[in-house]
């Protein structure tokens, strides 16, 4: 039994059915990457795995620490262990990155306004967000500006990977975290994903375009279409979609590698 | 010489019949409003002639004057069954017994210290405040700062309490402030000497005690040129009262480049009809800011104004109101341009949660003279249910040429994709709407001394806990 395991996964949006069968198998330690062209399911898989609201569970499992998470509510899920950094990071005005972070991580260790013991330091803390701003090249100048307030595409994305260095999540979904980025902001974000990789964390990374596994090497790829998976493998997947993308399933005939034009 | 009129009714009845009030004598308190009553508040409080004469004359245009229908639903006040004018021996007569459960359980869980809850909850007459008191007084004083309860101010400082006293909102102004022009008692009142800035922010609570926490308090505020002074009434515990109608007058007058904020955070219990009234008069490149928050209560209708009387005046109101079940929170502002180049601006935050009730009533008038000057209105109405409501009255009124007037008004839920957003981090759903009022609400907080912010917090997770997302 893997760490984390998605079984025949359904799920619909308003009525219509987008997932029709998931299965996956992810234990820590692993790198697994999704792909699939616009429409295959993709963001309705990330955000049923963390528990949106506006997607329906039509049937299936997720397997995680002995609990089915499609049961439990966002927040349970996420001090379970997982984290999603969002495609479209969501602006909360009026609160400071450093106050959400702070509140976040309290909530992560259990720290619910008594137990003093459980709650994170000064100290601690400044240090913990020292060392991973560094890493994402990110300054200080960030931490009292509203959550993703005026933050530009980069920003908001490397503002994601700092949580989950923040958070330490055991499985993490990267929603297409490459999307809307310049070629430094991959790396940084990539480096500091690197970094985080080892027997502790299980990663999926779900992406239309082959170009952030450039950086961070995939273990098994999945090739996601109509809600389906279709081919499954190790890296040479990738390496297959990116000459032939998915023109492969007839109706989904699209690249997976950038046109020069489309790179920021 | 003394503006003080030979005729005093108080030293009169002493001298002429050599009556006295012994130490022990108890006001015998009454219920219900007539000439006679506003006669013994006079006396009792050895009034001059002239405060006699009128507060009398108040009550005449008090009870000429019909009831606002334009606003909340006040037709349930009876005004025969209040008291309008309770010794501090009289309140304390409440025991710490007879407060409401929630009342008791909100000063447990924001922590207020023993003392400080007996008094706001009417129990004890006094705060034990003292210490702090004298120490800041005798900075005050130094400068030449006056800060008093307004009561002592028309005995010691007779001649500048009756220069100004009355001059910007005068009884007639409205139905309340004739109320409380008959009934005034306590409240604070400051002067600011020319050119002396006032450093720490002047709270109510260093001298506060029961009379001073009246339902008709009266408070007036004289910044000379180019004074400072930051004022700051009430406080985030609820304040418990079983009197149902507090009804303030606030009078400010900020003379040319002076500066003067008031800020409020009020939050009565939910039984009180809190009808209050505040102006200021702000002249050539003064600056008159009112920040003023507002939760509790069952109606509150207050819209602080500022007449911006000569080129250059500025002024500011930024309010915040919190209406849950049963309640309306009907506030807003008023911005009167009377001279050219004058600046304002109106920012409105409110929430309304469990059917609660919120309405922003604006006003800014533009008097032809007014050329060049400017006005922005901005109002945000966030809603935590489907229950509740908000509602926005502007009234703009322009006769000037030249002029910028801008108005924005939003309304929003708390929206799926944010609460989703801070739950995916771990945050439990009543943490996170918590949060995201807060935020909603951080342009007031970050106005506020840090302790207020923190209680105002606070206050608001109490507020939202056991709300329906």
């Amino acid at each position: 039994m893997a760490d984390f395991e998605i079984r025949d996964l359904r799920a619909s949006v308003e009525g219509k059915e987008i997932l029709k069968g998931v299965t996956l198998s992810i234990n820590k330690g692993e790198v697994h990457a999704v792909m699939g062209p616009n429409g295959s399911g993709k963001s309705t898989l990330s955000h049923t795995l963390m528990g949106h609201p506006g997607y329906t569970v039509d049937g299936g499992q997720v397997n995680f620490k002995g609990k089915n998470v499609l049961e439990l509510e966002p927040d349970e899920r996420a001090r379970l262990g997982m984290f999603l950094a969002f495609q479209y990071p969501v602006v909360v005005p009026g609160i400071s990155m450093t106050n959400f972070l702070r509140t976040a991580l309290n909530a992560k260790r259990g720290y619910d306004g008594k137990d003093k013991s459980k709650q994170v330091s000064p100290k601690e803390f400044r240090s913990l967000l020292k060392g991973e701003l560094e890493v994402l090249h990110m300054d200080d100048s960030f931490l009292p500006r509203y959550i993703n307030d005026g933050f530009s595409g980069g920003e908001k994305k490397r503002a994601e990977i700092l949580q989950m260095a923040i958070l330490k999540p055991e499985i993490a979904i990267l929603d297409e975290t490459d999307s809307g980025l310049d070629i430094d902001s991959i790396k940084f974000v990539a480096e500091a994903v690197n970094r985080m990789r080892g027997p502790e964390l299980g990663v999926l990374i779900i992406t239309h375009y082959t170009r952030i596994l450039e950086f961070i090497k995939p273990d098994f790829v999945h090739v996601l279409v109509d809600g389906k998976f279709v081919l499954s493998g190790g890296p040479e997947v990738a390496d297959r979609l990116e000459k032939t993308g998915y023109s492969e399933w007839a109706e989904a005939d699209e690249p997976a590698v950038l046109k020069p034009e489309e790179v920021a | 010489m003394a503006t003080v009129p030979k005729v005093d009714v108080g030293t009169d009845y002493k001298e002429k019949y050599g009556f006295f009030v012994p130490e022990d004598f108890v006001f015998k308190a009454k219920r219900g409003l007539n000439p006679e009553i506003v006669k013994e508040i006079s006396w009792m409080k050895k009034e001059p002639e002239w405060m006699l004469k009128f507060r009398l004359r108040s009550l005449e245009i008090f009870r000429k004057k019909p009831m606002p229908k334009w606003g909340a639903d006040l037709s349930v006040i009876d005004f025969e069954n209040i008291f309008y004018y309770l010794k501090a021996s009289d309140r304390q007569s409440k025991t710490w017994e007879d407060l409401p459960p929630d009342i008791k359980a909100t000063y447990d869980r924001l922590g207020v210290p023993e003392a400080e809850r007996k008094f706001l909850a009417g129990v004890s007459a006094q705060y034990e405040s003292e210490v702090v008191y004298h120490s800041l007084q005798e900075s005050l004083t130094k400068k030449g700062v006056i800060f008093t309860d307004t009561d002592s101010a028309l005995r010691d400082h007779p001649e500048l309490f009756k220069e100004y006293f009355g001059t910007v909102i005068p009884p007639a102004d409205n139905k309340f402030s004739a109320l409380n022009s008959a009934v005034w008692s306590g409240g604070s009142f400051i002067y600011v000497p020319k050119g002396v800035h006032v450093e720490v922010p002047l709270q109510a609570y260093f001298r506060i005690n029961a009379e001073n926490m009246g339902q008709f308090e009266r408070t007036l505020i004289i910044c000379d040129e180019g004074s400072f002074v930051h004022y700051i009434e009430g406080c985030t515990a609820p304040i418990y009262t079983t009197d149902s109608l507090h009804s303030a007058v606030v009078e400010i007058i900020v003379k040319r480049n002076a500066r003067c904020r008031y800020t409020t955070i009020q939050n009565w219990s939910t039984n009180v009809f809190n009808l209050v009234t505040k102006r200021a008069l702000a002249y050539g490149d003064a600056t008159m800011e009112w920040v003023d928050g507002n939760l509790g209560s069952q109606i509150t209708m207050k819209y602080p104004s500022v007449y911006l009387m000569e080129p250059g005046a500025k002024g500011d109101v930024l309010s915040v109101a919190f209406a849950g079940k049963g309640q309306h929170q009907d506030a807003g502002g008023k911005m009167i341009h009377v001279a050219p180049n004058t600046t304002s601006t109106i920012t409105s935050k409110s929430i309304s949660k469990g059917g609660g009730r919120t309405s922003y009533r604006g006003h800014i008038k533009m008097y032809p003279d007014a050329k060049n000057s400017k006005s922005f209105v901005k109002c945000d109405a966030l809603l935590l249910d489907d229950d509740s409501r908000s509602d926005t009255y502007p009234y703009n009124d322009v006769d000037a040429e030249n002029v910028t007037l801008g108005h924005e008004a939003t309304v929003s839920k708390v929206s799926d994709e944010q609460l989703f957003y801070l739950m995916s981090r771990g945050i439990t759903r009543s943490e996170a709407e918590t949060m995201i009022v807060n935020g909603f609400i951080e342009p007031f907080t970050k106005e506020l001394p840090l302790e207020y912010a923190v209680e105002l917090n606070r206050l608001i997770q109490l507020e939202m806990e056991g709300s329906v997302g």
